[in-house]
């Protein structure tokens, strides 16, 4: 039995927040958009900010399988779409020959068929699957090159690949696709222009603080606020990789495990390393900076505590 | 142009969303007709009655881009709600009126969007446009290229100038190409293709198979540019502009920036195919003409802004500046430092060398060198050449010549 789809942004912001993903109207919209009209959802931002998240949310709250194709440098179609089993097909012409009884044309048939085909990611989401159309999570695609792009292209457009030896495959449901980019590179504009754009942000205060709250409702709510507000300023220093959400919640897990109740200089410091991964970014922080942004954090948890 | 809140009964709204597409596209955003479809597609499936969904649903179709979002929530605002920013808009088609009344400017709205609304406007200013352009088209003739060759750019006439650039214009870079993760068949290469021989196999019906062979693929490495236009450097940047075209419209992954006292990105001017063009276009867009230099603030800004987006897949950084810097090298170091280690190779280009006798002895000189892998000199249209042998030839990552500058900078 497959779950229905979500049919109003409500739908998709309820379906979300089932998943325990705290995301903004705006992304709950785009991700609406994506389901009902059945294209792409291109997700843009930095790292540690909740984009493959979403995919793997998607396919947990509607029951589909999630097929992940990880992008990196080179990658082609025998890693991406499809690759025959050559060991096999090897063994398979030498049995003929010992038996010497079969003509070539159904030799060819019998080696490119099914039985020696292996499936990766792309072909395997345009597969029918009981439980209807896959979530299909092509992560990072800034990591591949031009011409898997432009091959991409081709498989978005119709939702079908073909295969020389046996014909064209079609998806009779087009699968749920989720493209993440952390924008080493500019993605082509004809791949975005078939996809519903969201560029994900970091989230503001509010939204920080609920994600902890969802996330890691262990840690008490007075280091919750104080983390929040502490990573919330480091934003707004002048660093080479800022931290994302995904460090926020590293770094709860991480106070709690040194049973910190409250965040204090020397704590900071030496767990400093779960929120900022560049030496020149730690240098400039630890020490004197951390503490004054530790007091600010302070002082302004204690006028909103007194207001 | 209609600016009418969409209410939904008539059938005003469709079209609306199609005079907004036609407001985004003089704003610059790539929107086509079916682009257009797809929002009216995209508005339909949410429904108009809650204004954010609205606004995100449009957003989703029109803004591909994260530098698009803020030209596209003007464009928005301006023309789906507020219909005095409207008014003010008219009047800024009519700056005449303006002239003497001290009205509050409109400079909360980007210029592009101004210029997309008020696309008129602009008829005025295109003749200007011609006359400066007449500056750059000159009739030219090929004059002596030896000469030519090792002339400094400084020293050259007007015309020598204009022969100079079109021989840039031809000089292509051979960057050495780097071995990719991709394969194509080739007699003679090193690894077996197992997919070409089963199927060669089949061809002789599989007593035989014979092996074939692929190779892997090589590709040209990204190159970025950053060219310093301070005043020390103006005639020798003008001249490279050229240049840079020319490369720029040879290859892909080629990125350009310029800085002063600020950086910025010109890799989409110089995409225009006209010179002219795509000079009249910089011009405009860049503030920081011959002013000082602030190189350690500009690779600042580099690194953190640019270098995750346009340094990977082993890309070659060639830094064009004289190394004179106003803030007389702070905070330089760190930053080469960051620069070359994010790249493949990095090329410093100085047309101070051209002197004899130069010595390494500004304090942003010295913090510079020993993080370039390459020093080379950019004086004249000879250097050139050679930066293409230099970028060509195989070999160590920091090339040998580079100690006896490293030991003059001590």
């Amino acid at each position: 039995m497959t779950k229905p789809l979500p049919d109003s942004v409500d739908a998709a912001l309820a379906l979300l927040s089932k998943g325990e993903y705290v995301a903004d109207r705006s992304l709950a919209t785009a991700l609406f958009l994506a389901l009902k009209l059945g294209r792409p959802l291109f997700l843009e931002g930095e790292a540690g900010v909740g984009k493959t998240e979403i995919a793997r949310v998607l396919s947990q709250t509607l029951d589909r399988p999630l097929i992940r194709l990880q992008c990196y440098e080179g990658l082609d179609v025998s890693s991406a779409v499809y690759e025959w089993n050559y060991a096999q097909q090897m063994v398979e012409i030498r049995m003929s020959e010992a038996l010497g009884d079969q003509d070539r044309d159904t030799l060819e048939s019998g080696i490119f068929s099914d039985r020696f085909l292996i499936r990766r990611p792309l072909l395997q989401a345009l597969e029918p699957s009981a439980d209807g159309p896959p979530v299909l999570l092509i992560d990072e695609l800034d990591r591949t090159d031009e011409p898997f792009e432009a091959f991409l292209l081709e498989v978005l457009a119709d939702f079908q690949i073909t295969i020389p030896e046996i014909g064209t495959i079609k998806a009779a449901e087009p699968p749920l696709v989720v493209i993440t980019s952390n924008r080493t590179r500019e993605i082509h504009d004809a791949i975005k222009r078939r996809c519903f754009y969201y560029w994900v942000d970091y989230p503001d205060a509010a939204r920080e603080l609920e994600i902890l709250t969802v996330k890691a409702p262990e840690v008490p709510a007075a280091l919750s606020a104080q983390i929040v507000a502490f990573i919330q300023k480091l934003r707004q220093e002048d660093l080479f990789k800022l931290p994302g959400v995904a460090e926020t919640i590293d770094w709860a897990h991480a106070l709690t495990q040194l049973d910190c109740m409250a965040l204090d200089p020397d704590t900071i410091n030496n767990t400093l390393g779960t929120l900022l991964k560049y030496q020149d970014d730690i240098a400039k922080i630890r020490g004197s900076e951390a503490s004054r942004l530790l007091s600010e954090v302070q002082t302004e948890l204690a006028i909103a505590g007194a207001a | 142009m209609t600016a009418q809140a969409p209410d939904g009964t008539g059938g005003r709204l469709p079209e609306n969303i199609m005079h907004f597409g036609r407001v985004l596209r003089a704003a610059g955003l790539p929107v086509g007709p079916g682009t257009v479809l797809d929002a009216i597609r995209a508005v339909a499936a949410v429904g108009i009655g809650n204004r954010t969904d609205f606004y995100w649903a449009l957003h989703a179709v029109f803004v591909n881009r994260r530098d698009q979002r803020e030209l596209f929530d003007q464009a928005f605002h301006i023309f789906w709600r507020n219909p005095r920013i409207l008014e003010r808009m008219m009047s800024l088609m009519l700056p005449q009126l303006q002239s003497d009344a001290d009205e509050q400017p409109a400079e909360d709205i980007s210029t592009r969007i101004a210029q997309a609304l008020a696309a008129d406007k602009n008829m005025d200013d295109a003749e200007e446009k011609t006359a400066e352009e007449l500056e750059f088209d000159s009739a030219m003739t090929w004059s002596k290229t030896e000469v030519l060759r090792q002339k400094d750019f400084e020293k050259m006439t007007t015309e020598e100038v204009d022969a100079a650039r079109l021989a840039m214009r031809r000089l292509r870079l051979p960057i050495l190409a780097l071995p990719t993760r991709r394969y194509r068949p080739d007699r003679n290469g090193a690894r077996a293709d197992m997919r070409a021989s089963l199927r060669a196999a089949l061809r002789t019906g599989g007593d035989i198979i014979p092996l074939k062979f692929r190779k892997r693929q090589t590709r040209h490495p990204p190159l970025i540019v950053l060219c310093d236009i301070s005043g020390s450097m103006e005639r020798y940047s003008r001249m490279l502009l050229h240049f840079l075209h020319a490369v720029t419209g040879d290859r892909d992954r080629v990125h350009t920036f310029l800085f002063g006292t600020r950086l910025t990105n010109v890799t989409r001017y110089l995409r225009y195919k006209d010179i002219d063009v795509a000079l009249t276009k910089i011009t405009e867009e860049v503030e920081d003409w011959s002013g000082g230099t602030r190189i350690g603030h500009c690779l600042h800004t580099f690194n953190r802004d640019w270098s995750r987006r346009v340094l990977s897949q082993g890309a070659v950084v060639l830094l064009i500046t004289d190394g004179l810097d106003r803030d007389a090298g702070a905070g330089l170091r760190i930053e080469t430092d960051r620069l070359h280690r994010s790249c493949r190779r990095l090329i410093w280009l100085n047309p101070l060398l051209r002197y004899d006798g130069f010595e390494p002895k500004s304090q942003g000189i010295r913090a510079l060198l020993p993080y370039v892998d390459d020093f080379r000199p950019v004086h004249n249209l000879e250097s050139l050449m050679h930066l293409t042998d230099i970028l060509s030839e195989p070999g160590s990552r920091r090339h040998p010549g580079m100690s006896k500058w490293l030991e003059a900078a001590a």
